[in-house]
């Protein structure tokens, strides 16, 4: 991982519903504009659906790294 | 005399909880259950009742019958607790002591969060439900738009499910062909799970509902009558039917007990307070990024009654832990509904819609009074 600063990490690992990118919208509607959010997530389906979401909403992926069996989904809350 | 067992909140998760530890305790521990209203209510029924297919009165009974005697109940509203004294005050000036508190207080709707929403429809409250049947029945034609303004939020499967049965009922009144039906989806697919969303998108197509995904509710303009995404995409409505944003109770925040939307950091195996040791929460209380549901609220209750009952008892923590099970039934529309099952480790499976699936689901809702509240189902 580069050195990032995180502002809020959110834990989704084993989680099926209401599934990471919806904690993740959560998160993002609840932050303040350049606010850096960072999504663990076991769930393959996470790998399409975040960055998918992360482009319509324009917001900033920063980086998506894997990390055994999970990955880390960091997000820049752009607008 | 025995240990103190306070619950707040006489919903699915309280009243199953209350119950069981009573059970379990055989007298070593006294059971106080603390509800504002006194009244059970079964929130299944607002999507029926919505559409005119429920009767209010048949949701809603008093706490006091579906406790066991030993269990004692306060009308009263928990206004704050204080862990450090392990006393918690209610609204009539009565403070009780607790050796054991139980958080159960479910989550409240916030419309007013949305700007512009206040004036949209919506079936997650029984006046709610109430006011939205009487603006289907007076509609004639149109396009009604059914979205989700916060997540998370209460049985992710309901908006889907609600588009199945409003397609029924304006079919029913024969204005179907003059009414456009429009569903907005947070994510890009009908709802949160994938395996069942493949399954509902043709019925969605075959119906003629509409799907828009990736839009989630951020604002409404009630008198261009449009609603904006945070994803930046508008549309028009003539009626529009939100879910509301959701967020825990005000004892939660006035007592620090959670995150900033309310939420109950606990373990999501034990659901014991992640900070405090004799505190423990169940259902939509808590931050676990589960579906906030019945199910939910019902299977965790018995593991939470049962480490309750244990720590009372002086025995050792039972070993049945919460595994993150989900079990739900989704209506899809003529007659027919199909499940969703999941837990921790195992993805969701549903099967096809079938009528008995449907058929299930209304004897569920029937016989729920005499088994849930009681923990008479596993």
């Amino acid at each position: 991982m580069s050195a990032i600063q995180i502002d809020k990490t959110i834990d989704a690992r084993g989680m099926a519903c209401p599934g990471p990118l919806m904690n993740l919208i959560g998160a993002i509607r609840q932050g303040q504009l350049g606010q850096v959010f960072e999504v663990l997530s076991s769930d393959e389906g996470s790998k399409t659906d975040i960055p998918a979401w992360v482009a319509k909403a324009k917001h900033e992926l920063v980086e998506v790294v894997q990390d055994g069996d999970y990955a880390h989904f960091v997000v820049r809350k752009a607008r | 005399m025995g240990a103190e067992v306070v619950i707040l909140g006489g919903g699915v998760g309280g009243t199953i909880a209350a119950n069981l530890v009573a059970k379990q305790t055989q007298g070593r521990a006294h059971v106080t259950l603390v509800d504002a209203t006194g009244i059970h209510v079964y929130q299944p029924g607002f999507l029926y009742v919505a559409i005119g297919q429920e009767q209010p009165a048949a949701l809603q009974r008093p706490e006091s019958q579906l406790l066991r005697h030993d269990v004692s109940l306060a009308v009263d509203r928990a206004m704050r607790v204080d862990p450090a004294a392990h006393t918690v005050s209610l609204e009539s000036g009565r403070k009780l002591r607790y050796d054991k508190l139980l958080l159960a207080t479910g989550s409240r709707t916030m419309m007013g969060e949305v700007p512009g929403a206040l004036g949209a429809y919506d079936f997650y409250t029984m006046a709610g439900a109430k006011r939205l049947f009487k603006a289907l029945e007076a509609f004639k034609q149109g396009t009604i738009v059914i979205g989700v303004a916060g997540i998370p939020y209460k049985c992710p499967p309901a908006p889907v499910e609600f588009a199945f049965l409003l397609d029924d009922y304006l079919r029913a009144r024969g204005i179907r062909d003059k009414t456009e039906v429009k569903l907005l989806s947070p994510l890009n697919r009908a709802f949160t799970i994938e395996a069942t969303s493949k399954l509902v998108q043709p019925i969605l197509a075959e119906r003629g509902i509409e799907l828009t995904g990736f839009f989630n509710v951020e604002s409404v303009d009630p008198v261009a009558r449009t609603v904006t995404s945070l994803e930046g995409e508008t549309m028009g409505y003539d009626l529009l039917i939100l879910v509301p944003p959701h967020r825990g109770q005000e004892v939660i925040e006035k007592s620090g007990l959670g995150d900033e939307r309310g939420w109950v950091p606990v373990d999501k195996n034990t659901l014991k307070h992640t900070q405090f040791a004799d505190i423990w929460a169940v259902g939509d209380t808590t931050s676990i990024p589960i579906s906030k549901s019945g199910s939910v609220a019902h299977y965790e209750a018995t593991v939470a009654a049962a480490e309750i009952a244990a720590e009372v008892k002086g025995e050792a923590p039972p070993a049945h832990v919460y595994d993150g099970k989900v079990m739900c039934f989704l209506e899809t529309g003529q007659g027919k509904a199909t499940t969703i099952r999941f837990d921790y480790d195992h993805p969701p499976v549903s099967p096809a819609p079938a009528r008995r699936w449907h058929w299930a689901k209304a004897l569920f809702n029937k016989t729920y009074w005499h088994t849930v509240p009681q923990g008479r189902l596993p």
